[in-house]
């Protein structure tokens, strides 16, 4: 079974409303939000490992709402995830860093950041020497090694 | 199964077990080594993908719990603020290391004469100073002779590039007045030895893909097995049988199809780190050792000194390395050597953080409350992201009795073995001395101009350096082996790993332990005709 199958409808909409509330579509900022259909996507696509523990972040935030997030108004989508947070222990951190570790690797949000869209390897990056000479005052002072 | 004998048989290959395999070798003994791991491919280590960051959170962990590969073994550390990490396979935890290279100092060998506190050890670092020497040419170290600060070292190539953070760091810490240097690391600044040079993958702790990062599957295992070691993969060792005259006589392990073997040896090695090797000592009770092995001094598994870290990073207007720079490049040594006036004894390295990657950045800021969820989310995490500065202390920790490895009654890997479990309290010397780093740290940062600063007191996930649980005296009633290695109670028993030191220093103890590993294997060769007198 796929890692999307894993998950219910009604978990599924629940993750992307609550990944909207974490990260939030931005027009300044030229990024779609955490509930972009391809970066829900990939959440479901990589949930892998991590699966047990959203299911049982989702099935608390559930249980917090009373019904699908989406029909709460805003003041109390903000009140349940206040209190999720509060709550919700290691799993809601792990649900908060799958929401994140595939935002983070969008191309439209690491284009937004200035970021390349590459693996670090092969190319690998290239770094300043820096002026050697800020030692200077280190080498004035005595040692005194034991 | 049976196997021939052979005539050293080493247990795990990582930083010691590598190392003492390579200087034997010249012996022409038949030496086999066992790892419960395999061989590293360079081609899935995580920066050669797009998701080099998230795997940090599973496959990759550092810790063995949360990675949960075919190779780790469960450590129950519920009860310690400091969860054990590692890596296990050909290499060892020097596969998943930051490279950091410092070693031990002169004094942190007599802390009893100089401080009245612990144990001298029962070798100086005078001893270990031709095998320092032999391991950075074998490991191949970077970095800048002249240390006014350090034990003198003379490495081969040239330091890291200061970088964006470098200067930051450098210029606050010239602010205040304190020492600072480059450190060495056994990172590859330019080709050595095979090796190529450094390319900034940034991502080093969990391998790395250039080869630029030494680790032992890289650097020594190489040359050891052209020399004619034999290296045994994915082979769980389960216990050291001893024989009628209470000698060793091999190890009962599982081969890589589940099979119990037992491989003969006149002389067992081990190295399998200070949770490992008590954790064996510890399963192989018998009629004459009813507490373990080479346990009756009692103190197998005891004394488990882990270095806790205190951290504390901010966020300057500048930008950093981030992630596309080996993590570590500078050192202070400057609160190192005790100062009574601060209220505590012996003191801590500094180890500077260049930076982080954007996922990281995000959870970890997330967790720590300052970065916001909502459409306020953007604007700080583009003031965070690449533009953090850490600041590490690497605190001494001392040895007490109370802190120890024990084996678990319930938990077991997977092949049935009773898993390690671990008891440890951070002591109030030791906070004193994390307060001190932390109070410090916020003065450095602050030169730096650094803001929104948060700390990790200790970094919970910081057990790197798993140390004093089988240590090296004189005394056969206070210490497990003796100054050359040897178990005081099983005369073909030796261990060669972190388990023996006798104080942990403040600084990261790889150099320091596979010196000690060619040491003792120096040791055993010049004492081949009376090895077990």
């Amino acid at each position: 079974m796929s890692a999307a199958n894993e998950l219910t409808s009604l978990q599924r909409d629940d993750l992307q409303t609550i990944a909207a509330m974490i990260v939030p579509a931005s027009d300044e900022y030229k990024v779609p939000g955490a509930d972009d259909p391809a970066i829900q996507a990939d959440m479901l696509a990589t949930l892998s490992r991590d699966a047990a523990l959203v299911t049982h972040a989702l099935d608390h935030l559930a249980h917090l709402a009373g019904k699908p997030l989406a029909e709460l108004d805003t003041a109390q989508r903000e009140a349940i995830a206040n209190e999720f947070r509060a709550t919700g222990g290691a799993a809601a951190a792990t649900l908060v860093r799958v929401v994140l570790q595939c935002y983070y690797r969008d191309d439209r949000v690491l284009s937004s950041l200035g970021l390349e869209l590459r693996a670090p390897f092969p190319k690998g990056y290239t770094l300043e020497q820096g002026d050697w000479a800020l030692l200077d005052p280190v080498k004035a002072r005595a040692g005194n090694l034991r | 199964m049976k196997h021939d004998p052979v005539d050293v048989l080493i247990i795990g290959a990582g930083a010691s077990g590598a190392a003492v395999a390579w200087s034997l070798a010249e012996t022409k003994m038949h030496i086999l080594c066992l790892d419960q791991g395999g061989w590293m491919n360079p081609a899935e280590y995580p920066s050669t993908g797009r998701d080099w960051e998230a795997k940090f959170y599973g496959d990759w962990s550092t810790s063995p719990n949360v990675r949960g590969r075919p190779e780790d073994y469960p450590i129950n550390d519920d009860n310690s603020p400091i969860k054990v990490v590692n890596f296990n396979g050909v290499g060892g935890s020097t596969v998943m290391y930051t490279a950091h290279w410092p070693r031990l100092h002169p004094s942190d060998f007599k802390v009893k004469t100089l401080d009245g506190v612990a144990d001298d050890w029962p070798i100086d670092y005078d001893a270990l100073t031709p095998f320092f020497e032999e391991n950075d040419r074998m490991m191949g170290v970077s970095g800048l002779s002249g240390d006014p600060l350090s034990p003198l070292t003379h490495p081969r190539m040239p330091p890291q590039p200061l970088g964006l953070s470098g200067p930051l760091i450098g210029n606050a810490m010239n602010k205040l007045g304190w020492h600072w240097w480059p450190s060495d690391t056994t990172v590859a600044t330019m080709d050595y030895e095979g090796r190529a040079r450094c390319i900034n993958l940034g991502h080093c702790t969990p391998a790395c893909a250039q080869g630029a990062k030494a680790s032992t599957d890289i650097t020594y295992w190489p040359h050891a097995i052209r020399a004619g070691v034999e290296v045994k993969t994915h082979c769980r060792v389960r216990e050291i049988l001893t024989n009628e005259h209470g000698m060793a006589s091999g190890v009962v392990y599982y081969d890589k199809d589940g099979v119990e073997q037992f491989q003969p040896a006149e002389v067992v090695i081990i190295a399998c780190n200070g949770v490992g090797t008590p954790r064996l000592l510890l399963n192989s009770v018998s009629g004459r050792f009813p507490n373990g092995l080479a346990n009756s001094s009692g103190l197998v598994g005891k004394n488990l000194m882990f270095h806790p870290y205190a951290q504390i990073y901010g966020f300057v207007k500048e930008p950093t390395d981030s992630n596309r720079a080996p993590p570590t490049c500078l050192w202070s040594k400057e609160f190192y050597d005790t100062d009574v006036s601060r209220g505590f004894v012996r003191g801590y390295g500094i180890q500077f953080g260049r930076g982080a990657g954007p996922v990281f950045e995000a959870v970890a800021s997330e967790q720590k409350g300052i970065l916001p969820w909502g459409a306020d989310h953007h604007r700080v995490f583009r003031k965070l992201n690449g533009h953090r500065l850490a600041v590490s202390a690497i605190c001494e920790d001392l040895p007490e009795e109370h802190n120890r490895v024990t084996l678990d009654p319930v938990l077991k890997d997977s092949h049935g073995i009773a898993a390690p479990k671990i008891d440890y309290t951070i002591s109030e010397n030791s906070r004193k001395m994390m307060d001190h780093g932390l109070a410090r740290g916020r003065e450095i940062l602050e030169a730096a101009g650094a803001t929104d600063i948060c700390m990790n007191n200790p970094i919970p996930w910081g057990g790197w350096h798993l140390l004093g649980t089988a240590r090296m005296g004189t005394d056969p009633a206070r210490s497990v082996v003796n100054e050359w290695g040897r178990s005081h109670d099983v005369k073909n028993l030796f261990i060669v790993d972190g388990s023996v030191f006798v104080t942990s220093g403040g600084v990261n103890p790889t150099s320091t332990i596979q010196a000690i590993a060619l040491y003792v294997a120096d040791q055993m060769k010049q004492r081949l005709a009376n090895l077990f007198d």
